[in-house]
This record gives C-alpha cells, structure tokens and sequence, in this order.
C-alpha cells in the first residue's frame, strides 16, 4: 500500500496495463510529449514509446474512431478525450459505433476500449472544461459507465476497464485528481470489479447516494449532521451502468429515506434513473419523497468564481438536504 | 481503344474498355473469373429485387452499376489478409472477397443464419471475421477513421495487412471522412481509401458535396496521392488498388482513389430516383454498362467465347437460385435472442 493522490492512481493503472499486456495503447491529445494536460499519462511515452503512446491531431471523432479501430484488429487502446467537455464531436462513434458493435454483428465483432476524460466542476473552468456528461452515456446499452471516487478505486475500476471486453467510458473527476488522495495496493493483480456499487459509511436514517467528487463531499456533510443525530449511509455508485440496483434497494430498505446526489444539473439527470428504480423498488420501505440534490438547469457553469460558487454543490448543500430528507 | 463509337459516353473517360495493357495484367482464368463475379454480383441484386417485390425481403440496397470498381478493387486484395471496412453498397465487393451467394443471400433475407449480422441490420451491411470485413454502421464516414486505427493496429503488430475503405462520394463530405483520411496521412499508415464517386448521395448531386472537380484532388490537402480511374472498367481499378496496396505495405502511406462509377438503380428500394435525375440520363450511362462491356472485350480478345459465355451465365442462373431458395427457407432469427449481444458473454 501507498499512499496516492487519484490523478497518480489513475497513472499507475495505465503502467502497470501497458507493462502487462503489450496489446494496451494510449492517445489523445497531449497525452505523449505531456503527458496530458493534468499529466495522467507523464511518463508513459518514455517508457512505452511514440507506437504505444500516440500524440493525436485535435480531433476527438477521429481519436475515438481510430481507438476504435484499433479494438477491432486486436489492441486494447485508451483514448484520452482532454476534457468531457469536447466528447461531443465523438459522441457518434461512442453511442453508433463503440456501444453498438457487439449487438449489429450478433457478437461476432467486439469493441474492448476504455474513453477516459476528466469531467465536473469546481476548478474554475468556465463553460466548456467543467460538464458532466455521464447521463448521456448512462442511457445507451452497450457502454459501460465507471466514475471512481477515490484513488484506490479509480486504479482498480481503470484496470478492470482495459481488461474488459466491451466499450467503458471512465469519467475522472478532475476537481478530485489533486484532491482526493488515499491508500492504493501496490499489487499489480489488484483490480476493482466493474459493476457494484460500495457502501462507503454505514447508517441507518438516510440512504445518500452519489459518485466521483459527491461522495467525497457527501462523507464530510454525514460526518456534520452525525453531531445533530442523523445518521447516514452513503452509496457510492461507481459503475452508472451497468447499474447495481439491488445494492441501492437494499440500503434504502434499511433506511427508509433516499437522498441522491450528483453534480450534473437536475433533468433527466442520473439521479432520475436511481429515483426511478427506488420508486419501482422499494416505494413501501420508504418513510418520505425520495430527494435529488444536483445542479439547476442551467446550460453550463460560468467562470467568474461568485457565479460558479452559486451553483457547486458542497459539503454545507448536501448537509441542508440531509437534513431536510431525515426531518420530512 | 474503344469499340463503341456510337455511344458517347456519360463522363469523359468513364466506361472506357479495357487496354491491351490492362489485360495483361492478369492471367486469362483471373480475367474470367472477375467477369464472372461481377455477372455473379448482378444477378444476385436482380433476384434480391424480385424478392423485394415479392414481398419476401423488406429493403434493398442495391450494387448495380458498380461491380466493376468493387471487383476490380476485390481482386487487388488479400482476402482473409487485408482488412476491408465496406460501406452498404459494396455487396459485389464482399462477393469477390469471398462471401458466399447464400451468404449474400441470408443477409438480403434477415435470416438466423446470416453471418454478416443475422437479421439485427437492415441489409447491405457486410460484417465477416472470416474475410476481416468489418461490420459498419448507417451513418456514412464513420468507417474511415476505424480504417486508420486497424491500420496502426496491423503495423503495431507486425502484420502486413492494409485497411481498405470503401465509401461514396457524399461521405468525403463528412468531419469523419476527413479527421480519419488526415490521421493516417501524418502517421503514414497503410490504408487504401477507395471512394465510389456514383454521382449521387441519394438524390444530391457531387456539385453539392465538393466544388473540386474529383475526389481524388482533396488528397492534396492531406499530403496523399490522389488517384482518379475509371470506375466502370475493372482492370483500371485493379491497377490503382494494386498500385496503392503496394505503396503501402511498403511503407508509403495511404492513398485516395476516386473510382468513377454510377448507380444505375435508386438509392434503396424505398426511393424514388426519378425525382432528381432524368430517365435519359440514366439510359445514357446503362448503355455503358461495365459487366458487358467486359464480356466484349474479353469476347473481342479471342479469351471468353459465346459458349463459354453460356455456360458462365447458367452457371450463375443456378447458383443465384439455390442461394434464394436456401435462404428463403432458412429459419428466421430467435425473438428469445433480442437481448443477446449487449455486452460479452461468459463462455459456456
């Protein structure tokens, strides 16, 4: 075990796939000379070489496609869109192509090929470098949607998506590179599941549920509203899809109160689809409306910092919320 | 040389017969055989249409017009060797490299069987692992950045395979088309873009799509050769693709080659090409008609004879049948298989 911060994490986990199988390629822009705007990826091109570690031209349809590609003649290739925020141009070779290969060749063709992209605000990054983009990806079968919320599980969640078979797009949350930093096994072998969700903090009043940098905001405001009383058990979603409902069921079974957090704005956000499922799932277990707290529906974050405070969601909105879900 | 005098030809130098040159490009039981599967080619999309009108198969895309450029391009690869990412026209193509009539078939009839994608795409949407025919997608242009990828892919491994892409004229239009074509440029990949300039994307015409002349000259901007042939004589195709498959195994970089050619049917069964082009325009250029114009030629060069001619041609009549028949009568998909194929199954 080491102590890392996510961004070094997420670094280890493309090494160490790279040292074990020669077949693990990285590009995208700036990821080679670089090593990535965030350096998720520094080091790589000296110890892979320019065939492995692929400076791209700016074109993220063509950085997907040619991943994709890739996958199609036997590599296992991790394409680096520099911010979700300019995943858009390759959304048509995610959703049309990546996500639906298997299923329009009756499986007889397979896509295994990780999208990474920082993704989320709160780093000052204005309109286009700070979306979240997960719903999006949530809603097409065929892909599968990893956010890692800590160091330890962003290297295993990595690891088990360049090993998968099929299409992941891993969501990092970019505030959280620097930030969140914790203990990391060193075992090369190690890698976390893709697929169930954790229960990060037991409790017993409030299910809250959330992933990548809610849960690290969320940890701290059950840890404010324990002194009131209210004790809290925080879900940490991790795979978007596949979605593990039953462990969310479960824990609102024992709760009774359902509080879903999510940094993206409210609409057709992911929080409906957990809403959803609670309301199929669990609806006689439950002791009050289940709650979203997310971002309102505004078109993209402003840079001026008192504008974008207005609308991030902190430790001090998800203690309100808390409490307004225990007292309801 | 030319033996029709009388009949102009739709575009300068299209429909042109083959020289003396480009028939001794290849041994005479080669030539025969490319005669034949574009024959082969024809009869399978007419019977695929007669189906269509039988109410038997829902849609059709059709091939007829361009056999000679997909064959003639066929002939230049390695099947099973090269990687081919074909667009939804490109049945005479999959046809040359392999495919088989009733496998052609199985598709134009969604069967369980058919390998391509039973019965989940609509027809025409060629997918083989056995020929490296990689499945494709609607959308048009997609395929050309995958083209590079499995391109970088073979020369990571160490294969000496090319990528050979196929598309129309209205897909250099698109931001894919172009983020793919320039991607293997830089990185000199082997790639072969091979564009069957119809004249027509669905009903809009190439002067909508390009204010260049040829397709072959937006290579320019990417740094490549462009090439520009006569896509309705199969030996001037043959010599590009072969010419370019050559450059790039050795290292040369891709090339794009415009094959001029033209889509003697609609778009699709469900279109109606008389709204955007006189009748007179197509009975122009079907009088140039490639697969003929082959058979006189290999005729007029002492290498076909009329009987053997008919045999050819019964040949086909036979192979075209047992394949509809088959096809027809082969189980249609499981409905209790729909959800199958989202992700990878564990092994059994």
């Amino acid at each position: 075990m080491a102590v890392k911060r996510l961004v070094d994490a997420i670094r280890d986990a493309l090494d160490e796939e790279m040292a074990r199988d020669e077949r693990v390629i990285v590009l995208g822009e700036d990821v080679g000379v670089k090593g990535g705007v965030f350096l998720a990826t520094r080091g790589l091109l000296e110890r892979y070489g320019e065939q492995r570690v692929i400076d791209t031209p700016l074109s993220e349809s063509g950085i997907v496609g040619v991943a994709i590609g890739a996958a199609l003649n036997g590599l296992r290739p991790v394409a680096e869109i520099q911010f979700a925020d300019f995943i858009h141009p390759a959304m048509d070779q995610i959703i049309n192509e990546a996500a639906r290969i298997r299923y329009r060749s009756n499986g007889a063709w397979g896509c295994p090929l990780v999208v990474r992209a920082p993704y989320g605000a709160g780093v000052r990054g204005g309109p286009y470098h700070s979306q979240s983009v997960e719903a999006f990806f949530a809603h097409v079968p065929g892909l599968k949607v990893v956010i890692p919320s800590n160091p330890k599980d962003a290297k295993g969640l990595l690891k088990a998506a360049i090993r998968d078979e099929d299409p992941v797009v891993f969501l990092e949350p970019k505030r959280g590179y620097r930030l969140l930093v914790g203990e990391v096994p060193d075992d090369p072998d190690f890698v976390e599941p893709i697929g169930p969700a954790r229960v990060v903090r037991e409790g017993s009043d409030v299910s809250l549920f959330a992933y990548g940098l809610m849960v690290h905001w969320s940890l701290e405001a059950a840890r404010q509203v324990e002194a009131e009383g209210i004790s809290v058990e925080v879900v940490d979603v991790r795979t978007l899809a596949p979605l593990d409902r039953a462990t969310l069921v479960e824990s609102v079974k024992k709760t009774g109160r359902a509080l879903i957090v999510y940094e993206d704005n409210l609409t057709m956000g992911f929080g409906a689809e957990i809403a959803a499922t609670l309301a199929e799932q669990a609806l006689f277990y439950l002791d009050a409306p289940v709650r979203r707290l997310a971002m309102p529906d505004v078109p993209a974050t402003p840079f001026a910092a008192v504008l974008e405070d207005a609308l991030l969601i902190g430790p001090d909105r998800i203690a309100s919320a808390i409490r307004q879900v225990a007292r309801a | 040389m030319d033996g029709t005098p009388n009949i102009p030809a739709a575009r300068p130098g299209v429909g042109m017969l083959a020289s003396d040159d480009e028939l001794a490009l290849l041994q005479p039981p080669v030539l025969l055989r490319m005669y034949e599967t574009m024959a082969l080619a024809r009869a399978l999309d007419e019977r695929i249409w007669i189906a269509q009108r039988q109410g038997k198969v829902p849609f059709v895309v059709t091939c007829q017009g361009q056999e000679a450029c997909q064959v003639g391009a066929a002939f230049a690869l390695r099947p099973g060797v090269d990687v081919v990412l074909p667009y939804y026209r490109d049945m005479a193509l999959v046809l040359a490299l392999g495919m088989t009539p009733r496998e052609i078939m199985l598709n134009a009839f969604s069967r369980a069987e058919d390998p391509n994608s039973a019965g989940r795409q609509m027809p025409g949407h060629y997918s083989l692992p056995r020929l490296r025919i990689i499945t494709g997608s609607s959308p048009v242009g997609t395929q050309v950045p995958h083209a590079a990828g499995v391109a970088l892919a073979s020369r990571l491994r160490g294969e000496e395979a090319v990528a050979f892409c196929s598309f129309g004229e209205g897909a250099t239009s698109t931001g894919d088309f172009h983020e793919g074509v320039n991607f293997a440029a830089v990185f000199k990949l082997p790639v072969i873009f091979f564009c069957q300039n119809n004249r027509y994307a669905i009903s809009v015409p190439q002067r909508r799509q390009m204010a260049v002349e040829s397709v072959a000259q937006r290579a320019a901007g990417y740094g490549i050769e462009g090439v520009s042939v006569d896509g309705q004589n199969p030996l001037a195709v043959y010599r590009a693709v072969a010419r370019a498959v050559e450059k790039a195994r050795s290292g040369g970089g891709p090339t794009l080659i415009e094959a001029r050619t033209y889509r003697f049917l609609p778009h699709t069964s469900d279109d109606d090409d008389r709204l955007y082009r006189s009748r007179e325009e197509v009975e122009r250029v079907r009088q140039r008609d490639p697969i003929p114009l082959f058979r006189r030629r290999l005729v007029e060069a002492g290498l076909l004879t009329e009987d053997e001619d008919r045999a050819i041609q019964a040949r086909i009549a036979q192979v075209v049948e047992e394949a509809a028949t088959y096809a027809e009568q082969a189980p249609l998909p499981d409905p209790s298989t729909v959800a199958r194929h989202v992700f990878a199954e564990a092994e059994p």
